[in-house]
């Protein structure tokens, strides 16, 4: 899905900027973020704690906690802007159009209905059909996020599945009313390495399947490199890389996305001590004039103190926000 | 250093179990004609862990990790088994030998946030040991918990600060110089980095091994992430549904697991190398604990499963890298 000239993207995000009013001062939470997501794509979007990444998912989706605000740019899916419509309108998008699937299944569910009355609810506002024909749905669809005998445990009560179940029985939801888009916030964080594999697959087959595009938000880049067409590192509310998952994690060309990876140990590696990244991400109100990794950065210059760096293209689909990238490469 | 360190074991953990009492009330199993029931956390866990070196229990959760790590510590006491600490054994009954005992080893705990009194100063937290054991007195104290946090990679004029005014990375920071004030040489280390964003999950494993080489310090490390333990640990053991299945050197368990858990544990690792290998998928979840399987409790998700794996718990057995408890033990090569 990664085509030279992606046709109509499905979202297109263009300097999205989200601000926090507060006693102190307004608060820049995202700044001048912009990235597509092409039909059928599945775009990964890691940064670490505070760099955004929810509040990115929150801003498309709507549903960013008051006094939090987008302050500028614009949201559009299939070109028509959705950032500026009214709560009514946008409900109906939610669910309908945008899937999302959250961390944490427990909060996710109501615990106090059974997932057949949640997931037919569910069905039946989006689309026209009766209560026999969303049952029918809604068995079919969690047999096919893998829950066995779906058929009868789903009159079952949330708390009646394990971890990995309910975030299966959370996918079917996001996908029961056949959305166009999946926002997957940290899907995976909160199980175990042995079902995290499982529900990976399952959200990347069934998007598949149906076509659904995905921006899968984690800090976690193993699931990344195996599950994202294309990647977004995000710092301190700016988009600091994105590009072709393979492109960027072995070539990484932000200073900030190789200290990354080379802070994650991996099964294959082989030396002693893991590169370390001094220091840690700004805290919103005192983000540094420039470039907001220069006071971490080994490569900094003087020019990093001055400007802030635009992404600008370093090889085909790969965009860089580095100064470094001008003078020829990091 | 290290050839006179790796000497003799430090800790040596001897068919440990604990059990819970997840019974209902007395009345309810009257009324209901119900027995007691029991939850065992941790069945028949026997390793040993050499001065020196860094040993690793990893599982997924509700595998028991944690459970032995208190037992250890002294914070839970063992339903069974014995726990011996440089040849003395811990008997928790005795408060005076435990005591003595006690400063030599200590922990540091998964989430900084709720590790470190918010009312507390960064001075008074590290403190704590010192005054506790009565190691050091007055000026002096202060002169050491500057140096600790200096140690740690923080300044001196941290210590009369508050932990809310710290990153989640800093006051890991600050458990770590709390847990090196009373100069141990054993560390419980419970998930140390989980609540850790990568780039700071570096920093800290870094340090932990910066403090070993410089204090000589023997860790015992829990862990759920595989490419944590990978880099730490000299020695691995995996444990499922509380029980130790394979015991191994670290580097040679990745290369060739002995049991089908380790084996399948392995293949669900994210591959960030992309070197093309395709992660497979576990098959299933971990069963109840309350209501394990009969034999090896592995059996139900086990490519290997034999008749014999359902009647008769395997018992560890030698393998060429350790030892792995599983009826069919070094066979797991020839798993599809």
């Amino acid at each position: 899905m990664t085509g030279d000239k992606m046709k109509e993207p499905l979202l297109s995000v263009r300097d999205l900027v989200v601000e926090f009013p507060t006693r102190h001062g307004t608060l820049r939470a995202l700044d001048q973020v912009s990235f597509d997501i092409g039909p059928g794509e599945v775009l990964g979007m890691v940064g670490e704690s505070g760099a955004g990444k929810s509040l990115t998912g929150a801003a498309i989706i709507g549903l960013l906690e008051p006094p939090g605000r987008i302050a500028g740019g614009e949201i559009r899916l299939r070109g028509a802007r959705i950032d500026n419509l009214s709560y009514e309108q946008m409900r109906r998008i939610r669910g309908r159009r945008i899937g999302m699937v959250f961390q944490d299944p427990l909060t996710s569910l109501n615990p106090l209905y059974t997932v057949a009355q949640q997931l037919i609810q569910t069905i039946r506002t989006h689309m026209d059909v009766s209560e026999a024909d969303a049952r029918k749905r809604a068995v079919a669809l969690l047999d096919r996020v893998g829950i066995p005998a779906a058929a009868r445990r789903i009159d079952d009560y949330p708390h009646h599945f394990s971890g990995g179940m309910r975030q299966r029985v959370v996918i079917a939801l996001a996908l029961a009313a056949e959305p166009e888009l999946v926002i997957a916030d940290e899907p995976t964080t909160a199980l175990d390495v042995s079902v995290q594999a499982q529900i990976i697959d399952v959200l990347k087959e069934i998007c598949a399947e149906r076509g659904a595009s995905v921006m899968l938000i984690t800090h976690d880049m193993g699931v990344i490199a195996e599950t994202a067409d294309r990647v977004a590192v995000l710092y301190a509310g700016r988009v600091a890389e994105i590009g072709p998952v393979r492109d960027v994690i072995q070539h990484a060309r932000h200073p900030y996305t190789a200290g990354l990876m080379g802070a994650i140990p991996t099964l294959e590696q082989t030396s002693d001590r893991l590169v370390q990244i001094p220091g840690a991400m700004p805290r919103l109100n005192s983000i540094p004039t420039g470039c907001a990794f220069n006071p971490r950065c080994a490569h900094v210059f003087d020019h990093c103190y001055r400007e802030r760096p635009v992404l600008r293209q370093a090889a085909p689909q790969h965009e860089v926000a580095c100064w470094l990238t001008e003078e020829g490469g990091a | 250093m290290t050839d006179l360190q790796m000497t003799g074991p430090l800790v040596q953990v001897d068919g440990l179990t604990r059990r819970f009492d997840i019974s209902k009330p007395w009345l309810n199993r009257v009324l209901e004609r119900e027995g007691k029931q029991f939850l065992t956390a941790n069945a028949d866990v026997s390793f040993q862990i050499n001065k020196g070196e860094t040993f690793a229990l990893v599982g997924e959760s509700g595998s028991g990790k944690s459970t032995i790590a208190k037992m250890i510590v002294g914070l839970l006491a063992p339903s069974a088994g014995h726990i011996r600490f440089d040849g003395e054994e811990m008997d928790f009954a005795s408060g005076a030998d435990m005591r003595a005992l006690r400063r030599r080893f200590q922990m540091i705990f998964q989430d900084p946030f709720a590790s470190l009194n918010p009312r507390w100063r960064v001075r008074d937290i590290v403190a704590e040991p010192i005054v506790t054991f009565g190691l050091l007195k007055g000026p002096e104290i202060t002169r050491e918990v500057d140096r600790l946090l200096d140690v740690v990679g923080l300044s001196a004029a941290d210590a009369a600060k508050f932990p809310h005014e710290f990153s989640g990375g800093q006051r890991q920071r600050i458990a770590i110089a709390r847990a090196l004030s009373s100069k141990p040489e054993f560390i419980v280390c419970d998930e140390p980095t989980s609540a850790l964003d990568v780039s700071v999950q570096a920093q800290i494993l870094n340090l932990m091994r910066d403090l070993q080489d410089e204090f000589g310090l023997t860790y015992l490390l829990i862990s759920h992430d595989l490419s944590v333990v990978r880099h730490m640990a000299n020695r691995i053991g995996v444990l499922y549904l509380g029980r130790l299945v394979e015991v191994a050197d670290a580097k040679r368990l990745f290369v060739e697991p002995q049991h089908p858990y380790t084996r399948m544990l392995l293949d669900a690792v994210p591959d960030l190398a992309l070197s093309g290998r395709r992660r497979k998928p576990v098959l299933g979840e971990i069963p109840n604990p309350i209501d394990p399987p009969s034999g090896c409790a592995f059996n139900p998700r086990c490519p290997l499963a034999q008749d014999i794996c359902k009647a008769q718990t395997p018992m560890p057995r030698a393998t060429p890298t350790g030892e792995a408890a599983c009826h069919f033990a070094g066979q797991v090569g020839e798993m599809a």
